[in-house]
This record gives structure tokens, C-alpha cells and sequence, in this order.
């Protein structure tokens, strides 16, 4: 059986999460695009030098596990989420 | 009864990536992260780029703020060394003497900074890996202009010279092979990268080192050039060795691991049963490859982590150590068969390159735009192309160009699919 350890639920639960926040830190981009690849609809990059483009704040419910992947993903740390 | 721990041994990318992906995937139990650096988890590359330029803080680097970390409930071992590793018991030893043993272990020590002999204890010899590292050489860059020799031409030196002569030092890049970053991506990028560290007032230089000359500095000796094999004398203020990395695996004595080059593993990222490994320090039989691949880049060390993570967190499912939530799938164990990523920065100029870039046995580079160093670059292996690199490409065309490689393609139709995905370079 599995071991339940005194402490708080991860905020990154599959289950139950109703509305996700996103914020980014575009400054430490790196431009990796891997963001895009996991969830396009929303993020894209600047034409210009590749930069992370947020396209949607607050994603619906079937956008959320992509955004989660984004943001474990990202080489370069840039995601944050809110759930 | 007492639940028996998951210990991830190294706190940086790899480590606390697959920290919280035990949790996500379902680890309840306890969970311990044992890193030997004194530091919170902190990301490397900025080290050879935005921290040495003095560009961003130390703090800009935490890859986790500790309100982040708090929700892991994590049983967080910094300044500690983990120093042996019983594999049919799960059983840990650390540096001081405790011992934990773990229902499962991920092993992501990464590699240490490869060094010269000849360099030992001499002032003003610097390595670059860890923030420390960084740090120290930063302090010293920014006492006023210097001379600076980097010996090895790979992508941490070129990385470093690039900012060293961006910030107005005299910089020599020493590499024993004559085009800066051959290996890695060919001698047609490497060209490449050498005329533009030319045209930035770089001196490329090829040869061995031989030996170290030294002045005296109060009781200790501080290096004062570096002297080639072929008698060439470069006089340095500042010797950054950039020699490349050794896996940290010199604490896995255990017979019953593979650790000939970085600690072997299956297709699933696992050493053995209950033992798995990811990122800098981890090779593993990549499915779509066919052959062990071993990468120290960024972006592996965080989609290795992942993998390994979900793929213990099945194992010990199946094991019955761990209760599937109900309602849950139990998931099973996967592949690890990723596309790889790296990237490397260097005065303006940004290398982005999927697949694998080194090892081919066909090389064809495309110049878009000599001025501009604007190229792409096919790599090809056994009649197969397996990588494509971007110089000072658009993001559109670099996701085409990661396509083209996502699995090994017949050679012919890869270069025409990279034609038509650079066709519109000016779009």
C-alpha cells in the first residue's frame, strides 16, 4: 500500500483542478520552442528571435496537461503555473 | 509501518526534475534529494552565458523558488555527498556514514569539469561547471581587461570565450582540433562559428598544452601563459580549462552496474532493478537509435528525469509498493525514446540542433547567408539522417527542421524535406 507522508498536496494534481494560471519569466527564454511543440495553442514564439509568446493565460480544462508538460519541459525554467 | 524512501541523488536540473515528477506520477512516500553543492537547484547553462557576463544574478538561476519546493515535501540533503550504493538492497551510503535504504533510487550526479595535472593548485586556473566555478572566474573578469586562454574549442569554451571578448578581454581559444566545435557539429558550422569569434577579435590557436607557466605570487604560483606542444607561448592572466567532463560515477562500486562511460542503462533509464538514472550522467539504449547515447545537454537532463521517474513510480506499482489511485490506470513502463535538443549561444548567434550531431559519417552544411551566418546542417549515418543543426535560423523553420529528424529518415528525402523548410528564409 502506498505510504501517505504528513504533507501538502501537490498543486500539479491531474484530478480536480478547475482553472490554471500561467505567468512567465520571458527574459530567461532560450528560445527552445519545445513550449510550442507540447502545447501550441498556447504558446507560440516571436518571429524574430524565438522568444516564448503566451497566447492564452488561463487555458481550458483540455489544454491543462499539455501546459503542464510545457512547463516541466522548458530547458530553460520560464513557466509557471498556477492550478 | 515505515514506508521506505525514493532517493534522487543530484539537486540540479535532472534531480529536481524528477523529484516532482515522482510526485506527479503518484510517489506519496517519503522523497529525499541529495545534492553535494550547498546551493538550491540551479539551472547550468546561464553559467557560460548570462551569469559569467555578469548579465544576471546567482538568483535568477534557481530553478525552484522555495515556495515552489515546499509542496514537494521533500527531505532535502544539500552539502551532501552520496558515497556508495548497494544495488540488491537499494541501500545508499552517504558522506557521513548514514545509511538510507530506498524502495528505489534515481541517479542524476551529472559529470565534474574534466581537468589537467599539470594545473593543480595553480592561481588563476579555473574550470567551469558549478555556480562557484563561475563566480570565481566572473570575479576575476570583471577586475579590469585580461588575458584570457581557453584551452578546448568545444561549446562551453567557445560559449565562454565569446563572452570573455564581449566584455572587452583578450581572448586565445585553444582547441586540439583546428575548427571550434568539429565534434559536436561538424567542420562546417564549426567554420562557421570560427570566423565569426575571428571577425569578434578572437584568437583561434591549434595545439596541446605541454605545459603551464607560472610566476610567483606570494607563497603560491599563479599561471602566467600556457606553452603548446609545438613550443608556441600564449601569455594568460586567466586559464579556463574546457577540456570536456567526466561522469560522476566514481561512487557506483558495484559490480552489478555498468559505469564504462556514464552509468549504463536500458531502454527505460534503469541501472537495475529499482535503479534508474537521468541526464548528464546517464546512458541508456535509446530504441529509435539502436545504440547507447549518452547527452550532456539541457534539455535531456529534464525529459530523462520524467521518463525515469514515471517509469520507477510503474515499476514499484508492479512491484505492489506502491497503490495505483483509485480509478487510475496503472501505467506501465516506457521507452525512453526522445528527440534530442540542444542549444548553444554565442555573441548573437544561436545553434539550435535536434537528433544527433555527432557521430555521423555524412555532413552536409548549407550556408543560407555567409554575413549573416545564416545555415542549416544535415547529419547523416548509415545512409540515414538522424540530425539537423539551425545557425541564426527562425523558430518556424527550426520546428520544421525537427521534424524532419523526429525518427531516422532515408538521407535523400531528408535533404529535400530541409530544401523546402529553408526555402522561405526570407519570409
Amino acid at each position: 500500500m502506498t505510504g501517505r507522508t504528513d504533507r501538502p498536496t501537490v498543486p500539479t494534481n491531474t484530478h480536480g483542478a478547475t482553472t490554471m494560471k500561467i505567468t512567465l519569466d520571458a527574459d530567461k527564454c532560450c528560445a527552445a520552442g519545445q513550449c510550442v511543440l507540447v502545447a501550441p495553442e498556447v504558446f507560440d514564439q516571436r518571429d524574430e528571435d524565438g522568444v516564448v509568446v503566451l497566447l492564452d493565460a488561463e487555458p481550458p480544462a483540455a489544454q491543462h496537461a499539455a501546459v503542464r508538460e510545457a512547463a516541466a519541459i522548458c530547458p530553460a525554467a520560464v513557466i509557471e503555473v498556477q492550478e | 509501518m515505515t514506508i521506505r524512501p525514493i532517493a534522487v541523488v543530484g539537486a540540479s536540473a535532472a534531480g529536481i526534475t524528477a523529484a516532482e515528477a515522482l510526485r506527479r506520477a503518484g510517489w506519496d512516500g517519503p522523497l529525499t534529494l541529495i545534492g553535494d553543492e550547498p546551493h538550491l537547484p540551479y539551472d547550468r547553462p546561464p553559467l557560460s552565458k548570462q551569469l559569467l557576463h555578469g548579465a544576471w544574478e546567482p538568483a535568477k538561476l534557481l530553478l525552484r523558488t522555495e515556495e515552489q519546493l515546499a509542496p514537494l515535501g521533500l527531505d532535502l540533503r544539500l552539502g551532501t555527498r552520496a558515497t556508495g550504493l548497494d544495488v540488491a538492497t537499494r541501500t545508499l551510503t552517504l558522506d557521513g556514514g548514514e545509511r538510507l535504504a530506498c524502495a528505489g533510487v534515481i541517479i542524476a550526479t551529472g559529470v565534474a569539469a574534466r581537468t589537467l595535472p599539470a594545473a593543480d593548485g595553480l592561481v588563476g586556473v579555473f574550470t567551469l561547471r558549478t555556480l562557484d566555478d563561475a563566480l570565481a572566474l566572473r570575479d576575476r573578469l570583471s577586475e579590469g581587461a585580461r588575458r584570457l586562454v581557453v584551452v578546448g574549442n568545444g561549446v562551453l569554451g567557445c560559449e565562454a570565450a565569446a563572452v570573455a571578448r564581449e566584455l572587452g578581454h583578450e581572448v586565445t581559444l585553444v582547441g586540439r582540433e583546428p575548427v571550434p566545435m568539429a565534434a559536436a557539429v561538424g567542420a562546417g558550422i564549426g567554420e562557421l562559428l570560427a570566423e565569426e569569434h575571428r571577425a569578434r577579435g578572437v584568437r583561434l590557436v591549434t595545439g596541446e598544452v605541454a605545459e603551464f607557466e607560472t610566476v610567483a605570487d606570494g607563497s603560491a604560483a599563479r599561471v602566467g601563459g600556457v606553452r603548446l606542444a609545438d613550443g608556441s607561448r600564449h601569455p594568460a592572466d586567466l586559464v579556463l580549462l574546457a577540456i570536456g567532463s567526466e561522469p560522476a560515477v566514481g561512487w557506483l562500486a558495484d559490480p552489478a552496474l555498468d559505469t564504462t562511460d556514464g552509468l549504463g542503462c536500458d531502454a527505460y533509464c534503469a541501472a537495475a532493478p529499482g535503479i534508474y538514472a537521468a541526464g548528464d550522467v546517464a546512458r541508456w539504449e535509446h530504441p529509435g537509435h539502436g545504440r547507447p547515447l549518452r547527452f550532456e545537454h539541457r534539455m535531456n537532463a529534464t525529459e530523462q528525469a520524467m521518463a525515469a521517474a514515471r517509469n520507477l513510480v510503474a515499476e514499484l506499482t508492479a512491484e505492489g509498493a506502491v497503490a495505483t489511485a483509485e480509478g487510475a490506470e496503472p501505467q506501465e513502463r516506457r521507452p525512453f525514446a526522445p528527440v534530442p535538443y540542444f542549444w548553444s549561444d554565442q555573441y548573437g548567434l544561436k545553434l539550435q540542433a535536434y537528433g544527433l550531431t555527432s557521430g555521423a559519417d555524412e555532413v552536409e552544411t548549407t550556408v543560407l547567408d555567409g554575413e549573416a551566418r545564416r545555415a542549416v546542417a544535415l547529419y547523416g549515418r548509415d545512409g540515414l539522417a538522424v540530425g539537423v543543426l539551425a545557425c541564426a535560423l527562425p523558430p518556424r523553420q527550426i520546428r520544421a527542421l525537427r521534424a524532419v529528424v523526429a525518427t531516422p529518415v532515408p538521407w535523400e528525402e531528408a535533404r529535400d524535406r530541409v530544401r523546402a523548410a529553408t526555402a522561405t528564409a526570407t519570409g
